[in-house]
């Protein structure tokens, strides 16, 4: 309709740009998901979700303690007299007592090695929020961050769409783990620089997503001489910082610079509840800055996604149970390192391999032995195979811009035991049925230089569905979330 | 180069402004009955903490809803798992059918052209980034909520050009002022991509006439420009005339199907009418699925808690509750407004009549020393300090005429409102008492604010349309 194409011009360019990046492959393979799930009595032969993020592994204990504690609940005949007060509520400092609960989870994480102080804890709407919100007080539009690759998806949108302001990756490789080399950030800033980029700081996930390893000691100071050298910032965000299971251990950022002679002004964490507990429903964001006029700045900003007084009461109830958290950081560390475990063993028994990583909810898998050419086409070819006939939905590298084609990231919390049984079958069955056809050398336990053909004639290698724009979120399960199925 | 963003250090967000410099002397010397009755009463805070019992009493009733179980199962694992920017389905659809009710069903709402914000604050700024960026303006119409300055300018680079209204009309917008604005923002090199209203009014507490609507439609039709519309307020109408919200009009008008039916949006919150501001309830509704889609994108920054969310489906699906609760909220509110009314009177003071929100727009004019926004900032410090009463002057609101003070309600127990309005009284008298000049400045206005208020309730029986509620 003619009013139509009218009105689209009366919007903002951000409303109808695509710096949103929501059209990104990342999200594209939630459609398959979403059209065919998997559900082991009803769909079994659907595709399984292994796109997302999610910790599932502990509900069960959190039950417990929500039974156990009805006062945590300000609608509860046991919390019900804290019901006005805390419905209320909303002051963006937050409640003290929620604000007292993370920074003390957050010393915990960090092996009690350093404390946050609960004065400088800034709500936000989740981690996007909190990415957004120092984003908006670090940088103006045009300005840009460097960002190691690979890189959360959800970058693009979080740092750059509203905020108007550019990513430029620092690019990692397998070579040496993906580690964060000193020379790649100076050639990453010198690029900026001859395009008359204006770069405010760098960004970096610890642990890492997608990788799931964690940053050491080394690299970690060196990130901070190369900020200072510089006059930018840095910004760690530390949101799988609870999900590490096994050694090397968590440092945090707040560590290193105690230890370090810096500019603390410069120095900004992002944290969320949304991974380590498994609550990305309840939109728990944190800004945690050294800097005071961005503290306050943030405090500000917080209006724009301040955490709900109910849930922030709840929170601060379970956090502050010392007991619960230490037995709960315990018990969640070993189920996350089995399972990983579980699956890292699993695929190499099929000569699969994975980036060696003891963090996250997820590990880097290593295809680029099944691609055709090492080509990011090539990726994407073998990635719809995957999804259309190996029923997973994976992410594929490039999504996450790695600079190296055939790299994957594969989600396992976020199922149950039966589930992941499942995959790792239909993964095997695909492996050896591609050996069979003498197509994957049996000798790629490691990638060698060698072409390795992979063809499946048989299967549509283009599915037109997958390129289109995504229309649904692919932030939830659903429609398998009981939650969506009305029953109005 | 400048370490941090412009907007750390610029004031956009607004927040020196006396409208929250009150309420740092009120946190630093707040009343209580018995710990601090010396303290100041706070009177800027647009909450309404009159029915929380009614709410209390639902949730007694209905433990499921309180402790993440539904049907006695528990569901704790699905809403911590749930972040669908979509929101959840339960949940928009008791919203819609809510704010259809204080409609009084005159208009429907599709589910799927709501978007869930983190309040209305939120939703007011993403708005602002969905239909305008740097270099574009918004008109809005004087006096109005101090904190637009920070929801709709501070981090989208939007500007705002005010609507000058004024007291000789009821404040009412008219199609002279709309002009005027339009013309302003042309002469500041600017490009305006709409106009915002709050129906009903912050500070004003009155709800928008039917003139005033179609005049709006007109204007933003002739000039091909947005219509936002702020109904966080409209569940708080507690008198007639009866809420009139802008798509009711569309609707009348046959406009369902126009070009300016895609450019109107409204903005709605649970932080008024149901008293929730800490659960962080908004929503965007607008007819153009563009912006719907964009906005669902940018809620990401602000979701509304899953865990709140399931709460308040059930709260709002229990349609006997609502009904009961909406008409036992409008009567206290009423109740409360015509203690302040008369408290007021008692002190010599008239207000704006009013029939909505949480406050009335108070008319101090005749004690100001001089007509000017200094004598008003005197005289609020005087308020404040020494009368001990955090009210919001109106200058904080951009008015454009001083001596006018928001006054609120609807935050406190009926004994604080007489005690609030008893030091008023006397602080009213011990001013007059030895000025003689000050008397004589105080009669003529008297006069003339009598006449004034006596055209107003005549205008206003007038306007009187059916009771619907």
């Amino acid at each position: 309709m003619e009013f139509r194409r009218n009105n689209r011009q009366l919007l903002s360019k951000i409303a109808t740009n695509d710096r949103h990046g929501e059209d990104s492959p990342y999200f594209d393979g939630w459609k398959a998901y979403d059209s065919d799930p998997f559900h082991p009595t009803h769909n079994p032969h659907g595709v399984i979700q292994m796109g997302l993020a999610e910790n599932q592994l502990c509900f069960d204990l959190i039950e417990k303690w929500i039974l156990e504690n009805p006062d945590a609940s300000i609608c509860t005949a046991e919390g019900i007299d804290k019901f006005r007060d805390i419905a209320n509520f909303q002051d963006y400092h937050g409640l003290k007592e929620f604000r007292e609960g993370v920074a003390k989870f957050m010393g915990r994480v960090g092996g009690n090695r350093v404390t946050f102080d609960p004065d400088r804890i800034v709500m936000s709407g989740g981690a996007t929020g909190a990415n957004e919100t120092v984003m908006f007080c670090l940088a103006d539009p045009g300005d840009a961050f460097l960002v190691p690759s690979p890189y959360y998806a959800g970058f693009a949108r979080d740092l750059r769409w509203r905020t108007g302001l550019d990513i430029v990756p620092v690019d990692c490789e397998s070579s040496n783990n993906f580690r964060i080399t000193r020379a790649a950030l100076e050639e990453a800033y010198e690029k900026a620089q001859r395009s008359n980029i204006n770069v405010k700081g760098v960004i970096v996930a610890n642990p890492s997503n997608p990788l799931g390893t964690v940053l050491d000691k080394e690299t970690m100071r060196s990130l901070v001489s190369f900020i200072n050298d510089k006059n930018i910032h840095l910004v760690c965000d530390e949101i799988y910082s609870a999900t590490v299971f096994s050694s090397p251990r968590f440092i945090s950022i707040a560590e290193i610079i105690r230890d370090m002679d810096c500019n603390r002004d410069s120095i900004h964490i992002v944290y969320s509840l949304s991974k380590d507990m498994g609550f990305p429903g309840f939109r728990v964001g944190i800004v945690y800055s050294f800097n005071d006029d961005v503290m306050d700045c943030a405090r500000k900003m917080s209006s724009f996604g301040l955490v709900s007084s109910e849930t922030q009461f709840f929170l601060a109830a379970m956090l502050n149970d010392d007991e619960f958290i230490g037995n709960f950081m315990r018990e969640s560390s070993k189920r996350l390192a089995k399972r990983h475990h579980v699956f890292t063993k699993g695929l190499e028994r099929v000569g699969i391999s994975s980036l060696k990583s003891n963090a996250g909810l997820f590990f880097w898998m290593d295809m680029r032995p099944l691609l055709k050419e090492q080509t990011v086409e090539a990726e994407i070819e073998l990635w719809r195979v995957i999804i259309n006939k190996v029923k997973l939905n994976v992410s594929p590298g490039s999504s996450f811009q790695c600079s190296e084609p055939g790299w994957f990231r594969v989600c396992f919390a976020n199922m149950d035991d039966e589930t992941v049984g499942v995959a790792l079958e239909r993964i095997r069955q695909f492996v050896l049925q591609g050996k069979e056809k003498g197509e994957v050398s049996e000798k790629s336990k490691h990638w060698k230089k060698h072409n390795l053909r992979l063809s499946f004639s048989s299967v549509r290698l283009y599915d037109e569905n997958l390129s289109s724009p995504r229309m649904i979120s692919p932030h939830s399960p659903i429609p398998q979330s009981p939650l969506v199925r009305t029953r109005t | 180069m400048g370490m941090l963003s412009r907007k750390v250090t610029c004031n956009s967000h607004g927040q020196d402004s006396s409208y929250f410099l009150g309420w740092q002397e009120y946190e630093n010397n707040p009343y209580d009955e018995v710990k601090n009755p010396q303290g100041i009463i706070q009177m800027g805070l647009a909450e309404n903490q009159l029915s929380f019992d009614l709410l209390e009493s639902w949730l007694a009733k209905n433990p499921d809803a309180a402790s993440f179980r539904r049907e006695g199962q528990s569901i704790f694992k699905e809403l911590a798992l749930f972040q669908d920017y979509h929101g959840l389905p339960v949940f928009k659809k008791a919203l819609v059918d809510f704010m259809a009710e204080i409609r009084g069903n005159k208009v429907t709402f599709d589910p799927n052209h709501i978007v869930l914000t983190a309040g209305a604050t939120s939703a007011n700024e993403t708005l602002m980034f969905c239909l305008a960026e740097q270099g574009d303006a918004f008109l809005l119409p004087t006096p109005y909520y101090p904190g637009f300055d920070r929801d709709l300018k501070w981090r989208t680079g939007v500007e705002t050009v005010p609507i000058q209204c004024t007291s000789s009309n009821r404040f009412q917008i008219t199609a002279s002022a709309l002009e005027e604005a339009y013309q302003q923002a042309q002469r500041k090199n600017l490009r305006v991509k709409g106009v915002l209203v709050t129906n009903p009014s912050n500070p004003l507490g009155t709800t928008m006439t039917r003139n005033e609507l179609d005049l709006l439609v007109n204007f933003i039709t002739d000039k091909e420009i947005h219509l936002i519309s702020d109904e966080i307020y409209s569940g708080t109408v507690f008198n007639s005339p009866a809420f009139v919200s802008v798509m009711e009009v569309l609707k009348d008008r046959k406009l369902e199907k126009s070009e300016v039916w895609e450019r109107v949006h409204t903005v709605y919150s649970l932080s008024k009418d149901l008293g929730l501001p800490g659960f962080r309830v908004g929503a965007i509704y607008s007819n153009d699925p563009i912006v719907v889609a964009a906005a669902t994108k940018m809620s990401s920054f602000g979701l509304v808690s899953s865990q709140t969310q399931y709460l308040l489906s059930a709260m709002l699906s229990d349609k006997k509750f609502t009904k009961e609760y909406m008409s036992k909220n409008h009567k206290r509110l009423q109740k409360q407004q015509s203690k302040l009314v008369a408290g007021l009177e008692k002190a010599d003071i008239g207000c704006l009549e009013s029939n909505a929100g949480l406050f009335c727009w108070v008319d101090m004019r005749h004690l100001l020393r001089s007509d000017t926004f200094e004598a008003e900032m005197e005289l609020w410090k005087r308020i404040v300090y020494d009368v001990k009463l955090n009210i919001s002057p109106g200058s904080s609101c951009h008015c454009s005429e001083p001596g006018w003070f928001r006054v609120c309600f609807a935050n406190m127990s009926e004994d604080t409102l007489k005690l609030a309005m008893q030091r008023l009284k006397s602080f009213v008298g011990s001013i007059t008492v030895n000025d003689q000049s000050h008397q004589e400045l105080k009669n003529s206005r008297r006069k003339f604010r009598t006449k004034w208020v006596f055209r107003l309730s005549f205008l206003s029986f007038h306007d009187r349309e059916q009771d619907e509620r």
